[in-house]
């Protein structure tokens, strides 16, 4: 049974003839809707997105010395007795700052499906689109002075972070490697011609909104090109722009779109934007698994270990939260080919910063890879955990465009991960 | 060998003026295509028609509404471009459209739609996001593209409705030979040996052919529909013996189990009809039953959730919303349904089923050839009894494909160049990521984005349709055109399918008789105002 809000207990009431129930009834469903906790230091979130599905074996979750880890090596970290796969040797420097969900099960084994399911923290439904993390950030953690979207995806993979019933607003605004420019976001005309274009569209609006002047007022049309002329022309643009970083802060993020990538996300956040996803594609390794894997990580490691050290040195890793996931893991089998294909039973995310109790380490996969994960965490429980270390109300009931209710997440926090104030 | 290549040579410089020549040239004068008005003129066709406008015109007295008056013809034509192909038309067809006389117009306008393959090709896209989605499905077992080429073959045939929905729930094969057979192969669940998911498949169904969402009750009673979870379990049991092997989709042993998760235990569900179960039939494999009974003549839901797709495709939104629930909270058989979507169900029923018959009805009914603007205050209520015609945000492709057609004086269309078309398909795609694919959501009225409007602003498509160029139209216009006034009509009809009020020709024929600016930055910057209106993105 899905809870009932204020209106569909007012509904409920009423279809029951009950109407002088009907105050008692909001009373009630109002003091059932939960007070945001007080618990959450972080302000925004960065998600390092792993598309395709990294290997756990060879990344957050080595085994070592098994049949399993097929050859693949181990290396210690800064954490007693947590190890990381051997090309995460900057990583784990920083792996005190950082914690390891090693259980993660999810129901889905396709990319697309994979991917919304760890976006969203729901499985596909053709009723509705669930809301994704950031957007969900953005929506309920206004930003004044914020000229700029609020929720940017960077080097935006095929399934980017989605507003869903939140409204396509809230979708990721999709970028490329930060070495370019921002698109779309550049008149190619002299400042005559571009206020003369604004004066003829005005001649066009008014024709139009002649006999339709409130249903044209409501498309908001005049507002939105409002908004994107105070983006195009707005100081915070230059935040995508890390060109201007010292070389040495360059270099430690990585010359890579990725390392780019990351260093955008940190000055973005510094802006006032809530959610930056930024994409590593690549992970698919359904053959020479190990290979890809440790040219992979040689992206990785640099971006995300600068990342952590970063935010750590401006003071800033304890208001950001900082998720590294892929929409599903590997399997412990290898393949004919050398390669491991889809798991969705048991992998591993990385979380760190606001919020977020460092150093812990959360489940345990079998290390013969047929056994059931220990203390296995659901997609749900996941996103409980994200969203209260926001100081969002995870269980906050929306209602979707068909009138079903839902909360921003269907689990609970995991308390062991979630930082004392 | 020098003789061959100096041959390559020469045809290539050949082919390439010849090209040239093509595209320099005044267009040829255009061909009318043929069309029969007959079918608009049959007493029975007349009747529906007059059926659906009583069932409105009843409505509208009895609520005391205000009623707009019709729209232009050529506004018409607009809405049914849009909604039949995705696109405005060209120029080159309103020439052709404005040549009959008024009355002929619009009928021989549907019926050059109907004839054209961007109409099958754009209805069977709209079709299969219904049925499929836009997802990329399971790898190799899955060829949307294949699927949809498949459908608009449907469309182009105007093979039966109900025909081609019964290949989709029943077909069998591999989903090379059998695109059908993609409707359930994309729901094989790799982690399960492929197994096509009867959840899944049973949602569709019930969603994409009956209008219901019987599948609501999956997890859950609902309070107050009258689905249990029960009804959805038995439905979705017509796929338990549904097989994905080297023979493709087949029909196989096995029953239908669920995981009771209460009593611990997998049950087993036998098939069951959740209503109406007399016109199941006793014979042939379940999935055969299932569809004869869901396209039985005699299964009102299946013929009304059809004439409520197609009303929405043609008029952006759908008689009762939202498009795949016609069972709403609290009614039940049809009851709070709008009256117009019986009386097309019953005809779309008595004609076998016939798509375009259904189309041409809508489509010649007063409420679709209604203007959106009024010169009274338009209440809701007015709003809500389609006295006037609704304003809708247009979708990406629709966007793009105005966007495309209208920088182009000539009909980019099945008889256009392939590579040109090739062009067109790319930039289409480009553009409509971009802009953000409302994928499933296909009539939910929501508002424009910032990401949507900086496209259209400085966006490369935009940037590279309108700039001086012997392609676009644009320079052809300002070549072409005598003088200022007809310039401006020219490019008015081009991107918004009608002409410019006097307010804006007193506008816009001064700035562009003004010589301070070279005339193609005249012309980039009126069809730059044009393409970024609140009109050029809305259906209206």
């Amino acid at each position: 049974m899905e809870p009932l809000n204020r209106r569909q207990f007012a509904a409920t009431a009423t279809l029951a003839g009950a109407t002088w129930l009907t105050p008692l009834g909001h009373m009630l469903a109002r003091a059932a809707e939960k007070k945001p906790n007080r618990q959450a230091t972080a302000q925004s979130v960065i998600i390092l997105w792993m598309q395709g599905g990294p290997s756990q074996l060879e990344t957050f979750d080595p085994h070592p010395g098994t049949n399993i880890a097929g050859g693949s090596k181990a290396i210690d970290t800064k954490l007693k007795g947590v190890q990381l796969g051997e090309g995460f040797g900057r990583l784990a420097e920083q792996m005190e700052y950082i914690s390891l969900v090693r259980s993660v099960v999810s129901k889905e084994g396709d990319h697309e499906r994979g991917t919304t399911t760890i976006k969203s923290g729901y499985r596909p439904d053709p009723t509705v689109v669930y809301p994704s993390i950031g957007a969900i950030a953005a929506h309920e953690l206004p930003v004044a002075g914020c000229d700029i979207p609020r929720h940017v995806s960077i080097l935006s993979s095929q399934w980017p972070a989605r507003g869903g019933f939140l409204g396509d607003g809230f979708d990721a605004f999709r970028t490329d490697d930060p070495a370019g420019p921002v698109p779309d976001t550049q008149s190619f005309l002299p400042k005559s011609r571009d206020t003369d274009r604004l004066q003829h569209l005005d001649v066009v609006e008014s024709a139009f909104a002649k006999g339709r002047s409130r249903r044209v007022e409501s498309t908001l049309h005049k507002e939105t090109v409002a908004d994107a002329r105070k983006m195009m022309s707005s100081e915070q643009l230059k935040a995508f722009d890390v060109s201007k970083e010292p070389a040495a802060v360059k270099k430690l993020y990585g010359d890579t779109p990725f390392g780019r990538g990351c260093l955008a996300a940190r000055r973005l956040i510094e802006v006032g934007v809530r959610c930056v996803e930024v994409t590593l594609a690549g992970w698919d390794t359904h053959a020479n698994n190990h290979a890809f894997t440790a040219s992979q990580l040689k992206i990785l490691d640099p971006a995300f270990a600068a990342l952590i050290q970063d935010l750590r040195e401006r003071k800033l890793l304890d208001k950001t939260l900082v998720l590294c996931a892929g929409e599903f893991g590997r399997t412990p089998r290898i393949n004919p080919v050398g390669g491991r294909d889809h798991w969705p039973s048991g992998f591993t995310v990385a979380l760190a910063g606001g919020g977020i109790r460092g150093g812990q380490v959360i489940g345990e996969t079998d290390p013969e890879g047929k056994a059931e994960p220990k203390d296995p965490v659901q997609v749900g429980d996941l996103h409980a955990t994200i969203l209260k270390s926001l100081g969002i109300d995870f269980e906050k009931v929306s209602q979707t465009p068909i009138g079903r209710t839902v909360k921003f997440a269907e689990g609970e926090p995991i308390e062991k991960l979630l930082a004392a104030k | 060998m020098l003789w061959a290549k100096n041959l390559l040579f020469g045809s290539v410089v050949l082919g390439g003026a010849i090209a040239l020549g093509a595209n320099l040239m005044p267009p040829p004068e255009p061909k009318i295509t043929r069309h029969d008005a007959q079918v608009y003129r049959e007493p029975d066709f007349r009747a529906t028609v007059r059926r659906v406008d009583t069932a409105f015109e009843r409505q509208w007295a009895d609520d005391k509404l205000n009623v707009a008056e019709p729209a232009d013809d050529l506004l018409v034509a607009r809405r049914l471009s849009l909604g039949l192909m995705g696109t405005v038309p060209s120029l080159e067809e309103i020439r052709q459209f404005e040549s009959l006389p008024p009355d002929e117009r619009l009928p021989w306008w549907i019926e050059h739609i109907l004839q054209d393959g961007r109409c099958h090709d754009y209805l069977a896209e709209r079709l299969a996001r219904s049925y499929v989605g836009t997802e990329d499905g399971p790898f190799l077992l899955y060829r949307r593209r294949r699927f949809t080429t498949w459908l608009a073959d449907e469309v182009a045939h105007n093979r039966p409705y109900d025909a081609t929905v019964r290949e989709l729930i029943a077909g069998r094969g591999l989903w090379t030979d059998n695109p059908a057979t993609n409707f359930v192969s994309v729901t094989a669940q790799p982690e399960m040996g492929n197994k096509p998911d009867p959840v899944r498949l049973a949602g569709r169904v019930t969603r994409a052919f009956l209008g219901l969402r019987i599948d609501c009750a999956q997890c859950h009673n609902h309070p107050f529909a009258s689905w249990k979870q029960d009804d959805f379990e038995s439905l979705s049991a017509f796929f338990g013996q549904t097989h994905l092997g080297f023979a493709g989709i087949q029909d196989g042993p096995g029953e239908y189990q669920v995981d009771d998760k209460k009593r611990e235990i997998m049950r087993t569900v036998a098939p069951k009809a959740p209503f109406s179960e007399e016109l199941m039939p006793k014979d042939g494999t379940r999935r055969q039953q299932l569809a004869a009974w869901v396209t039985h003549p005699k299964n009102p839901y299946f013929a009304r959730a059809t004439v409520n797709r197609i009303w929405a495709f043609l008029a952006g939104q759908p008689l009762q919303a939202p498009v795949d629930n016609l069972e709403p909270e609290g009614a039940s058989g049809g009851d709070a349904l709008h009256p117009a979507i019986g009386l097309l169900a019953d005809d779309f029923v008595a004609h076998g089923f016939d798509l375009r018959r259904l189309i041409r009805i809508i489509a010649s009914t007063r409420v679709f050839r209604l203007a959106s603007a009024s010169d009274r205050d338009v209440t809701e209520a007015e709003e809500r009894a389609w006295a006037i015609f609704p304003l809708t945000r247009l979708r990406p492709e629709q966007v793009a494909g105005g966007l495309l057609q209208s920088s182009s004086i000539r009909t980019i269309d099945a008889d256009t160049h392939l590579a040109w078309r090739l062009l067109r398909a790319q930039q289409l795609n480009d553009f409509v990521k971009r802009y953000g694919d409302s994928g499933e959501d296909e009539f939910d009225g929501r508002g424009g984005t910032i990401p949507q409007r900086l496209l259209l602003m400085n966006g490369d498509l935009i940037r590279e349709k309108i700039k001086e160029s012997p392609f676009n139209a644009t320079s052809r216009i300002a070549i072409q055109a005598p003088n200022e006034t007809k310039t401006l009509e020219v490019a008015y009809l081009g991107v918004l399918s009608r002409r410019p009020t006097p307010a804006e020709r007193a506008h816009f024929e001064p700035f562009l008789a003004d010589k301070a600016l070279p005339r193609s930055q005249r012309m980039e910057d009126l069809f730059w105002s044009l393409l970024n209106s609140t009109e050029f993105s809305w259906n209206h």
